[in-house]
Order: C-alpha cells, then sequence, then structure tokens
C-alpha cells in the first residue's frame, strides 16, 4: 500500500468515526442522562475513573520501566538485598488510604441523595411480570401493561429470516411506554409477581430490583427539557424471555402529561362513552415511540 | 506419566498398582494432583465450548442458534463449570502436587481422603451435566441460583444442587488436607513464616474454603427444601424473603471469588522473584495482606446486591468496606513491581503469564474499584461491565497464573523441558485475544447492554462482534495448551534439578521428574535455608 493510499485510507476511518451515526455504534461511555442524580452518578463514575486512570500512569509506568530498564539480556544485576523498605511501605500503604476517603466523600453524598424519596408529587407503582412491566399510576388509577412491540418479537424469533437492522429500536422497543412529566419529583414502588426483575433505565441512573413480595423505592425528576422518548432493559436474570421486556419512557411536559393522564382515566373508566371516544382519539395522536 | 520409569528405578520400595487401578486408588500426592489437574483441563474445555456458544450467538444481533432457554443454561453452566470444575480443581491439584515439596512432607497428611475428595468430582459433574438431557433442560437460573427464579428449573435442579454439595464435600475434605499438612507434617526448621507463599496463601484459601462452602451447602439445601417439602426460606408468600438467599449465597460468594485468586497470588509471589533472581520484596507484608484480604472477605458480600434496596446504613457499609480492600490488593501490587525493581529479568513463559496477570489483574482491580462505588454501581449492576470486570480477575487473573504454574512447574514434573516457543506463542495468543475479548466488554455494558442476555438492540452490534472474534481467537490458542503440555509428558530435553537458573524453594532440590516418593526423610535445616524465602546467594538466612 503506498503512502497516498493509506493516508486515505486513515482519512476515511477518521471520517467514519466522527460521524454521529458511528458514534452511536460504538458508543464507549456511559450517558449523563436527564436528572440531576444522574449527571451526579456520571461525574462520579468519571471521577473515578480519571483516578484510575493516573493510577494506572503510576503503577504500570513503574512496571514498565522496570521491565525495560532491569533486563538480564541488558547485563542487569540484581540487587537480592533490596528486600525491604520501610518508607516505601507505609507510602504504598497510607497514600491509597487518602485516595480512597476523597473518593468516599462525593460518593457518600450522592448515595444519601438518592435515598431521599420524600416530597414527591406523583407515585406509579412498577411491577414486574415474564415478560412485561405493569405500571399504575396511583392517584388517578390508570394502569398500563408495557410489553416488547411486534416488530421486534416478531424479529427477534429463532429463524425469523427478519434483519434486526431493518426494525426501528430493536428489542427497546414497547407497545404501551410508561408516560412521565418532565420537572416533577416522580416516586416509584417497584415490585414483581413471579420472579425477581429489575428495572434499570440509564438516562435515570435508577435500577431497582424487584422482588415478589417486597416492595422498593426510587425517585426521579427530569429536566424540564429533557422531554422525548428514553430506553431501557430488565437488568436482572428472570429466565427465557429475560432479554426481552424494555422499558421505554415516554417523558412529556407536565402539562401534556396531565392531558394524557386525564384521557387514559376517561378510557379506562368508560362510564361517559363521549370522553371515551375523545380519548381514543387523543391517545392515536399522541406519539407512541 | 513420564516420570513413572524414573522413578520406578530410582525408588526401591515403589509398590503401585498398574493401569487404571492405579489412578483409582491412589493415594499419592503427585497422582491425585495429576488427576485434579487433568480434571480441571477437561472442565475447562467444557466449560469453554459453552463460552463458545455463547459468543457465536452474541456475534451479530438477532436469535441465530439457540433457544433463550438453552442460551441461559449456557451462560449458568459456563460459570459453574469453569468455578467449580475448571479454577478450584485446579488449585487444589497444584497444592497436592506443590505443598508437601515445598513444607518437605513426604506426602498430604489424609492420603486416603485424599483419593476420596477427588473421585468426588466426577460424580458431581456427571449430576450436573447430565441435566442436559432431562425433561426442562439443564440449570438455566444463572449460577447464583436466584430464588424464585431456580425454582421454576425443571428436572435438573434437585441434580444441580447434589452436584453443589457434592463438590462443597470435596473443597472442604481437600481444605483439611491442606490444613493439616501445612500445620503438621512441615519439615523440622520450616517455621511459619520461611513457607513459600504459594503455601501460605492456599493455607489461607483452605480456611475461606471451609468457612464458607458449608454455607452454600445450607443455601441450596434451603432452595431444595423449599421446592419439594413446602418450606418458604425464601418465599415471601410463605413468610420467607427471596433476599434472604443473596445474603447468604453471597456471604459465601464473596470469599469464593478470593479462593479463586489467593492461590493465584501465590504463584506469582513464587514466579516473579525467581525471573528476577531476587527474593520477594516484603514477604511479611505479603503473608499479613493476603490474611487481611481474606479478612475483608467477609465482610462485603452485599456489594453483589446495591440494587436490591438495602436500608442507606447497609449500603454505605458495604461499599466503604468494599473499598477498603484497595488497600491490601495494592501493596500487593507494589511488592510485585518491587521484586522486579533492580531485578535481573527474563522473560521464559510462566513470567510472561504472571506479567501479563500483573497488568490486566490490576485493569480488573480498577473496575472493581469503580463497582464499589454503590451510586455508581447502580449504572453498572448486571451489565457487561461486570461481566468485564469479572473476566478480568478471573481469566488474567486465575486462569493465566494457573497456566503459569504449570509452565513453571512442568519440568520439574515430568524431567522434560517443553517447546519454549510454543509456549510463547500461547502467551501472545492468549493476552492479545483475551483483551479483543473482554475490553469491549467495558463499552458495551457503560452503553447499557445487560448481562445473561441472548440477544441485543443494534446500537451493541460491532462491540459484540469484537468480542467474540476475541473470544474465538482465545478459544482456539488454548489447543495449544494441552498439546504443549502432552508433547513435554512423552518427552524432550531433559530439565535439570533447578529447572530456573533464579528458582529457589525446596521443590528445586529434588530432582526432575520428582521420584514417585519425595522427603522420606525430611530435607536438612541447611536445605531450607537455603531455599527459603529469604535466601541468600550463601545459603545462609538473610
Ligand atoms: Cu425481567
Ligand atoms: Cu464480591
Amino acid at each position: 500500500m503506498n503512502m497516498k493510499k493509506l493516508a486515505t485510507a486513515i482519512a476515511t476511518v477518521t471520517v467514519a468515526l466522527a460521524s454521529p451515526a458511528a458514534f452511536a455504534a460504538w458508543t464507549l461511555n456511559m450517558t449523563p442522562g436527564i436528572t440531576a442524580i444522574s449527571r451526579r452518578v456520571y461525574d462520579l463514575h468519571m471521577i473515578m475513573y480519571w483516578w484510575c486512570v493516573a493510577i494506572a500512569i503510576f503503577v504500570f509506568g513503574w512496571m514498565i520501566y522496570s521491565l525495560v530498564r532491569f533486563r538480564k539480556s541488558q547485563g542487569a544485576v540484581p540487587d537480592t538485598k533490596l528486600v525491604h523498605n520501610t518508607k516505601a511501605e507505609i507510602i504504598w500503604t497510607v497514600l491509597p488510604v487518602l485516595i480512597l476517603i476523597i473518593m468516599a466523600v462525593p460518593a457518600t453524598r450522592t448515595l444519601i441523595e438518592t435515598d431521599d424519596a420524600s416530597k414527591s408529587e406523583l407515585t406509579i407503582r412498577i411491577t414486574g411480570y415474564q415478560w412485561k412491566w405493569g405500571y399504575q399510576y396511583v392517584d388517578s388509577g390508570v394502569e398500563v401493561l408495557s410489553t416488547l412491540d411486534h416488530a421486534s418479537n416478531a424479529a427477534r424469533q429463532l429463524g425469523s429470516g427478519i434483519d434486526p437492522t431493518t426494525v426501528p429500536d430493536y428489542l427497546l422497543n414497547v407497545d404501551h411506554p410508561l408516560v412521565v412529566p418532565a420537572g416533577v419529583k416522580v416516586r416509584l414502588l417497584i415490585s414483581a409477581q413471579d420472579v425477581i426483575h429489575s428495572w434499570w433505565v440509564p438516562a435515570l441512573a435508577i435500577k431497582k430490583d424487584a422482588i415478589p413480595g417486597f416492595v422498593n423505592e426510587a425517585w426521579f425528576k427530569i429536566d424540564t427539557d429533557k422531554t422525548g422518548l428514553y430506553r431501557g432493559q430488565c437488568a436482572e436474570l428472570c429466565g427465557r424471555d429475560h432479554g426481552f421486556m424494555p422499558i421505554v419512557i415516554d417523558v412529556r411536559s407536565k402539562a401534556d402529561f396531565e392531558a394524557w393522564l386525564k384521557t387514559q382515566q376517561a378510557m379506562q373508566r368508560p362510564a361517559d362513552p363521549a370522553a371515551a371516544a375523545v380519548a381514543t382519539a387523543g391517545d392515536a395522536a399522541a406519539p407512541t415511540g | 506419566m513420564a516420570y513413572s520409569a524414573t522413578a520406578e528405578s530410582h525408588d526401591h520400595h515403589d509398590h503401585r498398582p498398574s493401569g487404571i487401578w492405579r489412578w483409582l486408588s491412589t493415594t499419592n500426592h503427585k497422582d491425585i494432583g495429576t488427576l485434579y489437574l487433568i480434571f480441571a483441563g477437561v472442565m475447562f474445555f467444557v466449560g469453554g465450548s459453552m463460552a463458545m456458544v455463547i459468543r457465536l450467538e452474541l456475534f451479530k444481533p438477532g436469535m441465530q442458534f439457540v433457544d433463550p432457554a438453552f442460551f441461559n443454561s449456557m451462560t449458568t453452566v459456563h460459570a459453574l463449570a469453569m468455578i467449580f470444575g475448571g479454577v478450584m480443581p485446579a488449585w487444589v491439584g497444584l497444592a497436592n502436587w506443590m505443598i508437601p515439596l515445598q513444607v518437605g512432607a513426604p506426602d498430604m497428611a489424609l492420603p486416603r481422603m485424599n483419593n476420596f475428595s477427588f473421585w468426588l468430582l466426577p460424580f458431581a459433574f456427571t449430576l450436573l451435566l447430565i441435566g442436559f438431557f432431562v425433561p426442562g433442560g439443564a440449570p438455566a437460573g444463572g449460577w447464583t441460583l436466584y430464588p424464585p427464579l431456580v425454582l421454576q428449573g425443571g428436572d435438573s435442579f434437585p441434580l444441580a444442587v447434589f452436584a453443589i454439595h457434592l463438590m462443597g464435600a470435596s473443597s472442604i475434605m481437600g481444605a483439611i488436607n491442606v490444613i493439616v499438612t501445612i500445620m503438621n507434617m512441615r519439615a523440622p526448621g520450616m517455621t511459619l513464616l520461611r513457607m513459600p507463599l504459594f503455601v501460605w496463601t492456599w493455607l489461607i484459601t483452605a480456611y475461606l474454603l471451609i468457612a464458607v462452602m458449608p454455607v452454600l451447602a445450607g443455601a441450596v439445601t434451603m432452595l431444595l427444601t423449599d421446592h419439594f417439602f413446602g418450606t418458604s426460606f425464601f418465599s415471601a408468600s410463605g413468610g420467607g424473603d427471596p433476599v434472604m438467599f443473596q445474603h447468604v449465597f453471597w456471604f459465601f460468594g464473596h470469599p469464593e471469588v478470593y479462593i479463586l485468586i489467593l492461590p493465584a497470588f501465590g504463584v506469582v509471589s513464587e514466579v516473579i522473584p525467581t525471573f528476577s533472581r531476587k527474593p520477594l520484596f516484603g514477604y511479611e507484608a505479603m503473608v499479613y495482606a493476603t490474611a487481611s484480604i481474606a479478612f475483608l472477605s467477609f465482610i462485603v458480600w452485599a456489594h453483589h446486591m446495591f440494587t436490591v434496596g438495602m436500608p442507606l446504613a447497609g449500603e454505605l457499609f458495604f461499599m466503604l468496606s468494599t473499598m477498603l480492600i484497595a488497600i491490601p490488593t495494592g501493596v500487593k501490587v507494589f511488592n510485585w513491581s518491587a521484586t522486579m525493581w533492580k531485578g535481573s529479568l527474563t522473560f521464559e513463559p510462566p513470567m510472561l503469564f504472571c506479567l501479563a496477570f500483573l497488568f490486566l489483574f490490576t485493569i480488573g482491580g480498577f473496575s472493581g474499584l469503580m463497582l464499589a462505588i454503590a451510586p455508581a454501581d447502580f449504572q453498572y449492576q448486571d451489565t457487561y461491565f461486570v461481566v468485564a470486570h469479572f473476566h478480568y480477575v478471573l481469566v488474567p487473573g486465575s486462569i493465566f497464573t494457573i497456566i503459569a504454574a504449570v509452565y513453571y512447574w512442568l519440568p520439574k514434573w515430568t524431567g522434560h523441558m517443553y517447546n519454549m516457543t510454543l509456549a510463547k506463542w500461547h502467551f501472545w495468543l492468549s493476552t492479545i485475544f483475551v483483551n479483543v475479548l473482554f475490553f469491549p466488554q467495558h463499552f458495551l455494558g457503560l452503553a447499557g447492554m445487560p448481562r445473561r442476555i441472548p440477544d441485543y438492540a443494534t446500537q451493541f452490534a460491532d462491540w459484540n462482534m469484537v468480542s467474540s472474534i476475541g473470544g474465538f481467537g482465545f478459544g482456539l490458542s488454548q489447543l495449544l495448551f494441552p498439546y504443549i503440555v502432552i508433547k513435554c509428558i512423552r518427552g524432550g530435553e531433559k530439565a535439570a534439578a533447578r529447572v530456573w537458573e533464579g528458582a529457589h524453594g525446596l521443590e528445586w532440590e529434588l530432582p526432575s521428574p520428582t521420584p514417585y516418593h519425595t522427603w522420606e526423610t525430611p530435607p536438612s535445616i541447611a536445605l531450607i535455608h537455603k531455599g527459603g524465602e529469604h535466601w541468600t546467594e550463601d545459603g545462609d538466612d538473610a
């Protein structure tokens, strides 16, 4: 390969890597998410990462230096008396302790923050089933059952012959997403019917086990400008179709959310046929992801 | 085996049955060590082929080859086979071979029990593996056996429980044997703080085994009675608690992680000094660091369960206690680095594998430290980030050091040198492919791919394909290992008693191959001082 061809190849690869589509596929890192907490978790993750990089540079640098410098083939003579050095040993015990303390402070602070679910304005019950999610808006009684969408389900059958890349949001799409308001503190009560599942939406930095017979609590408050669809998956092995029970949250403005909730309420209790008709029309117009 | 011919002529009173009966009835620590190592080797390939099925199905998105239920069986049995069939028996095999040689004992203290503890294993794994042929298929609830899911298993569920009982009994007997041997059979003058670190780390490992294997046996027995006898230890509807199982399981599970890795620390502490031609730096600090890690391993278990909904105080405690493990682990890594400092290094295959350990295990340690941070763990838990983490500590951690140990002592066992060039090929292929295999899994986990799924969203496709290519490369390159070992057993250049120029320790004072019976008269104090951990050129104790 001549230099010109090589340069073209490198340029092509660079452009490909720099394009947004390629970035989407070759994702390297965690999402900073859409809540204050998720950003704190992301920051914590990055702080830990950079600490590890710094320690790695020191430790690996030391090792590599020894590997290069003290080779027998280069005539290195061993210093067999060097088996102990109190000063060095104290340093490499105490220094890590200090670094760990520095790491523990923000970690503890974030942990305490994630734990405080008080003063929530909306409560949603989440129930894990083999293999779907049930959502119930506790105050209004609205219920939503959320399963893998038809297109993904058809494509994921063994020998379906359907190319997954032709299915939009393959395996990350559901028939009915969980609709939530932005800018409102929402409390989740998470449980399960049959086996343990785990409700995980990376954009919220929430992963909480859904355990039959027990109720777990979590909360989030999404930034008002972060409306849209966000996706997650069941994270605890729950049997044959564990890989096929995704989670989609549909974040709407507070007003849009309330309107949606009202139509759902009317539709699920069709005492008044007129309200039900309006609700159906409204639902069809709404984006379902 | 090849050494038997020499051993026969060397040892006049060496009566043993021939053929298969020799292996069934043997009470010789070398024979039993060999049996353990062969068994472990077979199980590595059994568990490894399951990993190949997993990587094949994950090569691209869409279900191409197996049913999701069978995929779950693959991940479950892969883990059980590798942990209980591969790594643990390999370490017991090495303990059997080396501990008597290294402490100057004629054999293990309880030779008949030694035979029994090995021969339980084939039965245990027959029970586990016939699960593939019974109604409901092989266990598919994950190696962690969480209820209620595990209780949905078919007929293979009780088989797996009995298999675990047998493995546990075998491990406990093996551990008792190691402790009694080390405590009672050391040659006069072989004081505790003169023992090679492989002996030290195995002594501590044996205590861990005795402490936690009964806990696992109890936990799976409660699963069994929940399933068949109407108890409800782990069922909320009967007043039990499924999370209680996780606490009990991980009380076993975290020390188990150190059962798999502490003997590796021992091997690295033997190999690095040998090929640095320098005694181990900070011998006593190494012993204390190992003991501290073992102690800490009992108080960190719930870091595997940060998402189950523990009270804040619990999460804090387990986060902070887990972070503490970094301190003794750091001491070890620094001591190994200091051993190489001002050494005279050569790079034979055992050293190469231990160097890969040093770098890659440290990477696994970094991801472990990140996983300890509870709020961040909410994102990492049950993703490929965790899969990458524990494979970095188990494959280049435990398995590479098992390979290093075999390459280190194989000439001693067989009396022959093996093919160094091929072994270096084995090293380079393994080290390159293990990174291609597992490094991208960090990215997959951070990007949001859960573990234990047979199919995935298309944005995970590229790194999965890279990982699978690494997996196939790694799997294929391991075929070199049995080829090199078998060729070495059959013949080869004659090995010297002190196989490696810088090797110190009692085993190198024996001829290669080692006779069938060794140290029937204990080594002299002079020999112990010469070979001891604080060796000097003239044989005096420093
Ligand atoms: Cu699930
Ligand atoms: Cu652990």
